[in-house]
């Protein structure tokens, strides 16, 4: 994306540090996203990924360290969560979608209930974003009468129908057969396209190294290195990334 | 058409089944005033029961504190000690301490009477398990669903009416049906108090009639087709509420 290098990062992270209970699962992340800019993290299993874009919205407090969103300090007491996850929102590797409402209210619900939006202009917008996601006729369907990539793509539109600057994505094609992993990427590019920040953990790491500005790796808590993917990819350093990349390409 | 129902079972008393309420009027009257406060007191309970259980687990769900306490001291009470203990302790000994008010021919009369009573002791009881039942189907409601609602802005209050408890409703029908069934059959006990309902009456009637035994008969077929009926009520509002596609685990 045409990001210019020397704007102030619209997310920072620093010193980053979450234990559950005595298992210390953050150890001091440091990240600077800027406003358009697409982040892939990658990393083993259990390496604390998910954590960190749960941190990121708030989902999960942290111990110590300071995360930004804009002018939004995530840490503090007196934080405004509706803010935040007006800006920041998030899609989940199951999907999550409300098994009790339709697609369509699936989409619209939270403008409507949270940001008190009109209904008439947020199901509009629903239907257009529906559309845009390529499942116009699926409005007035269920959850469980979707296959998986199709409801990760209604899951994608319940985000972007929140009209968020970030978009968390925390292996989303991870529960999918390989041809329906397609057509969520296809969807997950177009969101990157249109200018929403994205951070994504993903274990695909051809769409990673197409699809990011930015490639993090994180292993037991830390980011052992970051670099732009073509660097990433043909470079590393780090014997873990080396070690990690040899099994995964 | 009466007169022939009215006089077959005539002619059936006969041959030694008599079944007085289906030819002497008056039996016929007395039983049908029964049915009607079984049904008040079925319809009236069933109501309230249920929305004690959903305040209960609302609550619990939602609040530590104080207000969980209370309810789990309600529970335990409710649900751990017998219900015609309970419905005589409210009669006997919260009604003597209600205040007394005089009817329009000067005759003392309880500012809340038997049946008042009878409700708001069956409703306590079964609202106590109705708690437990909606607790459950609460804790049956997988995480994610709510961590997707949180993620959306909603608040922890709003997760709880948009999405737990939509949700936790259908995992409790099962079991609802059985405390309800239940109640139906604890609304008997109110013939302690004095409520003339099915049991009552038909006390009544066989004194009266000497037919102990068409009326236990009669009594226990009215009891299979009342908790039919309940358990049939709730499968219809559970199928109407149905999810396509969606099976009956709460995981995603
Ligand atoms: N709520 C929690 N309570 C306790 N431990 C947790 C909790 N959430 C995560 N963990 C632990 O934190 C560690 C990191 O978890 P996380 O989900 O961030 O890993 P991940 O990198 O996303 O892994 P994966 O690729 O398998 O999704 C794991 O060891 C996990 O067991
Ligand atoms: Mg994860």
């Amino acid at each position: 994306m045409s990001v210019s290098p020397s704007s102030a990062p619209l997310i920072a992270l620093r010193g980053v540090r979450k234990s559950f209970g005595h298992l210390e699962v953050l150890r001091g992340i440091d990240m600077d996203i800027r406003k358009g800019e697409v982040v892939a993290i990658i990393g083993p299993s259990g390496s604390g990924k998910s954590t960190i874009l749960r941190t990121i919205n708030g989902l999960t407090p942290i111990n110590e360290g300071s995360i930004r969103v804009g002018d939004i300090e995530v840490g503090d007491p007196k934080l405004d969560k509706v803010k935040l996850r007006h800006r920041v929102g998030m899609v989940f590797q199951q999907y999550n979608l409300f098994p009790h409402r339709t697609v369509l209210q699936n989409v619209a619900m939270a403008p409507i209930q949270v940001l008190k939006e009109p209904r008439e202009q947020v199901e509009e917008r629903a239907r257009r974003l529906l559309a845009e996601m390529r499942l116009p006729d699926k409005a007035d369907a269920y959850p469980g009468e979707l296959s998986g990539g199709q409801q990760q793509r209604v899951a994608i539109a319940r985000a972007l129908c929140m009209e968020p600057e970030v978009i968390l994505f925390d292996e989303v094609t991870a529960a999918l057969d390989p041809e329906m992993v397609k057509e969520v990427l296809s969807a997950v590019r177009k969101v990157a396209e249109d200018g929403v920040t994205c951070i994504l953990v993903t274990h695909e790491m051809g769409f990673a190294r197409e699809a990011a500005d930015h490639i993090y790796f994180t292993d037991r808590g830390v980011i052992v290195e970051h670099a732009p993917p073509q660097t990433f990819f043909t470079e590393a350093s780090d014997p873990r990334t080396k070690e990690f990349l040899s099994k995964v390409l | 058409m009466v007169g022939d129902i009215q006089a077959f079972f005539r002619d059936l008393s006969g041959s030694g089944i008599n079944l007085t309420i289906f030819y002497d009027a008056f039996d016929f009257g007395r039983f049908v005033t029964g049915l009607g406060y079984t049904l008040l007191l079925i319809a009236l309970s069933g109501f309230f029961s249920i929305l004690i259980g959903a305040m209960g687990a609302a609550v619990l769900s939602l609040g530590r504190g104080p207000a969980a306490s209370v309810i789990r001291g309600y529970v335990a009470l409710f649900r751990n000690t017998p219900l015609i203990v309970q419905m005589y302790f409210f009669y006997f000994a919260i009604g003597s301490i209600m205040p007394v008010m005089r009817n329009e021919i000067g005759l003392a009369q309880p500012l809340i009477g038997g049946l008042a009573w009878a409700v708001i002791s069956l409703s306590l009881y079964a609202g106590a398990f109705n708690v437990e039942t909606f607790r459950a189907g609460i804790g049956a409601v997988h995480r994610s669903y709510e961590e997707a609602a949180l993620a959306l802005g909603y608040t922890p209050r709003q997760v709880f009416v948009s999405v737990t408890a939509p949700l936790a409703l259908r995992f409790s029908f099962a079991s609802l049906a059985n405390n309800l069934v239940d109640l139906t059959k604890a609304t008997t006990v109110a013939y302690a108090v004095g409520v003339t309902e099915l049991l009552y009456v038909s006390n009544q009637i066989w004194s009266d009639s000497l037919n102990t035994i068409e009326m236990m008969n009669v009594i226990l077929v009215i009891y299979l087709v009342l908790t039919g009926l309940v358990v049939f009520l709730i499968n219809r509002v559970e199928a109407a509420m149905r999810l396509p596609g969606f099976g009956a685990g709460g995981a995603p």
